[in-house]
């Protein structure tokens, strides 16, 4: 299958730059493929894993939360808000983080509060989801 | 002329100092490392960031969201200051500083009224002097061992919550850019309306430009990149400016250890030659004294 250029890129740092043979990324209307000559598209993402096969048969998932997906001429590039290999995420830290989002939620005041709250808890729960196990 | 116990004193006062600045070279040389690879590593997600928004702009013939136009007003300016917390650092605070100085005084020759954000208190302490009732607020990043894109993110919806509450037409952004270690340059950007650079290193299409197709809209798009986009110019800014700041303070501690090495140099020389004089003064003493007798 033919290759075409890959990156995912966070504020912080280049997580994935290559070349691929396909790419699974969660838009914000639905899981989408990218094969070579894609058509120029751009969208939102949602929380979720963006999954890279590599030539090699190998399948990398990252984590991604928020961000752009621009596929153009040039390849595919991902503007994420938060990435994060899957294997790097500390599961731990991720359980933790899950109840005191639902402990923030049971004590948000206003609507606003509740409703950051509520949206910050999916994102985890979408993480831990992903993560499985 | 000192007496020979000041000439001590002061010798060993200096050479306490030059240890001082030696370790804060030091110690600035450790942190430019670490802040030079953040800087570094953050760059491609900016670059990423902007060819993206110029392919989007240039779908975008007429109008667009305020922030890509602005509000077809200029008469209140936003000034942004990023300057560091400390000092000792040469001339690096004051010469965003004076940047920004210039920036008002012109735009309030022109009759427009400033609003000046200052980020970082070394800059806040040196434009309270002169331009107070100017500045709206101040935000501290101190004891922050690392710049993260929250903090940056959180700077930068306080500018959007500003722009929409109307509070001001046009943002512009100050900060020194990292060149090398002994050279930084104190720069101005404009914030909103956003600046698109031409992209000209984008692949040349042959034949007619494909089409995109957005999910949701180009619109919807469009508002969220934005945001985002002036998050990402606030967050280079402020990696930028942490290795400048190092780099300035590095070669402000080198200099200052060298001018007390030469202080040291010159004082030890003066207090050898006190004490020769001194010794061939009592040598005189006792040889006229003998003499005398």
């Amino acid at each position: 299958m033919a290759a075409f250029h890959f990156e995912l890129v966070s504020p912080e740092k280049l997580l994935f730059s290559g070349d691929v043979e396909s790419v699974v990324a969660p838009g914000s209307e639905g899981q989408f493929t990218v094969l070579k000559d894609h058509a120029p598209v751009m969208t939102t993402l949602k929380p979720g894993v963006v999954a890279v096969a590599t030539g090699d048969g190998k399948v990398e998932k990252l984590f991604v939360r928020g961000g752009f997906a621009d596929v153009n001429a040039g390849g595919f590039t991902i503007l994420a808000e938060v990435a994060a290999p899957l294997g790097e995420i500390d599961i731990a830290k991720l359980d933790s983080d899950i109840k005191n989002a639902k402990e923030d939620l049971g004590d948000a005041k206003s609507d606003e509060a509740r409703r950051a709250a509520s949206e910050k808890l999916a994102q985890l729960e979408e993480m831990r989801a992903a993560v499985g196990a | 002329m000192p007496s020979l116990k000041d000439l001590r004193n002061r010798i060993s006062s200096v050479k306490a100092t030059q240890k001082i600045t030696k370790a804060m070279q030091m110690v600035a040389a450790a942190k430019l490392r670490r802040a030079q690879t953040a800087a570094e590593a953050a760059r491609p997600y900016a670059e990423r960031m902007e060819s993206v928004l110029a392919n989007l702009a240039a779908g975008v013939t007429t109008g667009g969201p305020q922030l890509l136009a602005g509000n077809g007003k200029d008469g209140v300016h936003l000034l942004v200051v990023a300057t560091a917390e400390r000092g000792l650092c040469g001339a690096f605070n004051s010469s965003i500083v004076r940047l920004a100085r210039e920036h008002i005084l012109r735009l309030q020759g022109q009759g427009k009224t400033v609003k000046i954000l200052c980020v970082g208190k070394k800059g806040y302490d040196q434009l309270r002097r002169q331009f107070e009732k100017d500045i709206v607020e101040l935000i501290e990043l101190r004891g922050l061992k690392q710049i993260g894109f929250e903090n940056a993110d959180e700077i930068g919806k306080k500018i959007i919550a500003m722009f929409e509450a109307g509070e001001f037409d046009v943002a512009t952004l100050f900060f020194s850019k990292f060149k090398s270690v002994i050279a930084q340059i104190p720069t101005a950007q404009q914030l909103i309306p956003a600046q698109i650079a031409a992209n000209e290193n984008a692949p040349a299409v042959e034949g007619p430009q494909p089409s995109y197709e957005y999910e949701p809209g180009q619109d919807e798009i469009l508002s969220e990149l934005l945001p985002r986009n002036i998050s990402v110019q606030v967050f280079r800014a402020l990696l930028e400016n942490a290795a400048s700041e190092q780099g300035a303070r590095m070669s402000a501690m080198d200099n200052a250890t060298r001018n007390a090495g030469d202080m040291i140099k010159k004082q030890t020389t003066l207090y050898n030659r006190s004490r020769q004089a001194m010794i061939t003064k009592e040598l005189i003493e006792i040889i006229s004294g003998a003499e005398a007798l």
